[in-house]
């Protein structure tokens, strides 16, 4: 159920002017901190009313300026989960979970309790109450109520970032259970990178109140435009791969991508599991002959395609590695020095202990 | 030393719970919808309002009691049209006793109600809203539980203040034996009489017996409502 949404908003000093479209599966909303993505969510939601626009989900008209349209929030059907879980106190885990059933109309209840308790592993929760829970089953439970609700939309209010690096991986893969077996379309907040390269299928990037780019998220991310709103040294390709054979001996994994052999610090991924990783600009390095004793493991020959500086001293590079597209910062310096220039073969090489490893996850059914 | 009531200390002990149990309990929903309307809501003449409720609390008893007396009197305004209408009277009735006593006791209810409502994380309502729950539902499933503790408290507060009223009581229904004859009103009496001191220290003891007692009771209930929530 596609999600449609072409709004300008006034809150304060801050303006809000958004177009975009949902997919199917999990769109990202992407940007620093006062970018307006949590704007968005609560115009979505309802909590918030747009000054002109217009906000479509399938065949219902939420908001409608232009014809007086606007839906109350809890007649929306919309799932919101939100950053501090938001449970009840006063209600056991198995009452925050089926407190949105209530209001559900039963023709329209399309989850089923055990099914959603079983995906997200929630039953030694069920009848304790949240005081007692930990802050990664409080965001499960949160999940699950949302969830239950039967929701035609999914808000995820930067689901994630109240939790440590530990919670995040724990409550990761569940999310990507919600994308591919619950068939229900998301909304997600976030401003961490990893999480957008390991779950979204498509991107929504926000910049000062303003759209600067949406789509497929591997074609957002490697856009060398980019850079600037991400900012500096935070652009880098997303890589699509597959788990080719571990190696425990050295506690590594190889994956196999199109670049090449990648091999990374050990997945504990079966064999053939599709992945997506991200490999930052700034951990790239760029050489022009085929490099024979370095301690870097990773090295693709590929082509430069493009330079564009990123500051006084630096320049992006994007280099096409058999179809994959790295980026790579080095300085304006060795740019000239090694008179890379569209064309030029060359060599990227990164090392295996660099990659962002929570963005490596299962990758969103080649959407 | 005789600890043994008469039937008539007995009968101004009866009267006070039951004046004091129909005061508090009835004002319990007004009390709810007050606390709410100011803690929750802006609209013009809420400091009136405000005032309004909190008047008894400053005001001399005795002048709550007269203007008791001229609003809910046999002939006062309100007092005519309910005794004729609704067959509800009010003057030198134990109702009159219980009413003056609501009067005194509902800033106190309030206070706490409110105080428990401005507590309430509004986050979780809005989350209830998001779940489709209707502004109705909200209130029942989320905001009441949560200010459980507060209506309590400011239950047992106005059981309390209406068992000791005295002032406004006295004034408005005066201090007829077996009809508005209260605890502290009994023991006023029999201060009045030589050779009263004992029996009135007997209903002394009384009264500690029974306020302590409400005290320990919302203690425990209290306790019991903090283990459902987890604290």
């Amino acid at each position: 159920m596609p999600l449609k949404v072409d709004i300008a908003a006034r809150f304060g000093d801050f303006q809000l002017t958004a177009a975009f479209e949902s997919g199917g599966g999990l769109t990202a909303l992407f940007g620093p901190s006062g970018s307006g993505k949590t704007s968005i969510m609560d115009l979505v939601g309802g909590v918030r009313r747009p000054a002109k626009g217009r906000i479509t989900l399938g065949d219902t008209v939420l908001v409608d300026t232009a014809r007086g349209i606007f839906l109350a929030p809890h007649r929306r059907r919309i799932g919101w989960v939100f950053q501090e879980g938001r449970l009840f106190p006063h209600l056991t885990g198995r009452q925050n979970l089926t407190y949105g059933q209530w209001f559900t109309p039963r023709h329209e209840r399309h989850e089923s309790f055990d099914r959603v308790v079983d995906l997200l592993g929630l039953a030694h929760l069920l009848d304790r109450r949240p005081a007692g829970f930990s802050g990664g089953e409080r965001s499960r439970v949160g999940i699950g109520r949302a969830l239950l609700a039967s929701p035609r939309l999914l808000l995820m209010d930067e689901p994630l970032a109240a939790l440590d690096d530990v919670r995040k991986s724990e409550i990761l893969p569940y999310v990507e259970r919600l994308r591919d077996e619950m068939g229900v379309e998301i909304l997600y907040v976030t401003h961490s990178i990893s999480e957008v390269v390991r779950l979204a299928g498509r991107v929504v990037l926000l910049s000062h109140g303003r759209v600067a780019a949406s789509g497929p998220t591997a074609d957002v991310l490697a856009s060398l435009d980019l850079a600037t709103a991400l900012g500096e040294g935070e652009a880098g390709a997303v890589v699509d791969a597959h788990v080719e054979a571990h190696d425990p001996a050295f506690g590594l994994t190889r994956l196999a991508a199109r670049a090449g052999t990648i091999h990374i610090g050990a997945l504990e991924l079966a064999i053939g599991t599709h992945v997506r990783l991200r490999i930052r600009a700034r951990d790239v390095l760029v050489a022009t002959e085929r490099p024979n004793s370095v301690s870097a493991l990773n090295v693709f020959a590929g082509r430069i395609l493009k330079l564009a500086p990123t500051s006084a001293a630096s320049v992006d590079l994007a280099i096409d590695c058999n179809g994959d597209i790295l980026l790579a910062s080095v300085t304006r310096r060795s740019a000239h020095d090694l008179a890379l220039e569209p064309g030029r073969p060359v060599y990227a090489i990164v090392k295996s202990v660099s990659f962002d490893r929570l963005g490596v996850g299962t990758s969103p059914n080649g959407r | 030393m005789d600890f043994t009531l008469t039937a008539e200390e007995w009968t101004a002990v009866e009267l006070s719970l039951r004046v004091a149990t129909v005061a508090s309990v009835a004002s319990l929903v007004p009390g709810i919808a007050i606390a709410y309307l100011l803690a929750r809501c802006r609209f013009p003449g809420l400091s009136i309002l405000n005032g309004l409720v909190h008047l008894p609390l400053v005001m001399p008893p005795v002048v709550t009691g007269y203007l008791l007396l001229m609003g809910f009197g046999r002939r006062g305004l309100f007092g005519a049209f309910l005794a004729e209408h609704f067959g509800l009277v009010f003057s030198f009735r134990w109702t009159g006793a219980a009413l003056a006593s609501a009067i005194m006791a509902f800033p106190l209810m309030v206070r706490a109600i409110r105080l428990s409502v401005e507590a309430v994380d509004r986050r979780l309502e809005a989350a209830a809203g998001t779940l489709g729950a209707p502004p109705l539902a909200v209130f029942l499933t989320v905001t009441l539980p949560l200010i459980a503790p507060g209506i309590l408290a400011g239950l047992i507060l106005a059981f309390a203040k209406a068992m000791g009223e005295f002032g406004a009581t006295i004034t408005f229904v005066s201090n007829i034996p077996g009809e508005t004859q209260t605890l502290p009103s009994a023991i006023y009496a029999l201060l009045q009489v030589p050779g009263g001191e004992w029996p009135a220290f007997r209903l002394v003891l009384v009264s500690i017996v029974l306020s302590m007692a409400a005290l320990v009771a919302s203690e425990w209930m209290a306790r019991r409502i903090n283990v459902r929530m987890g604290d």
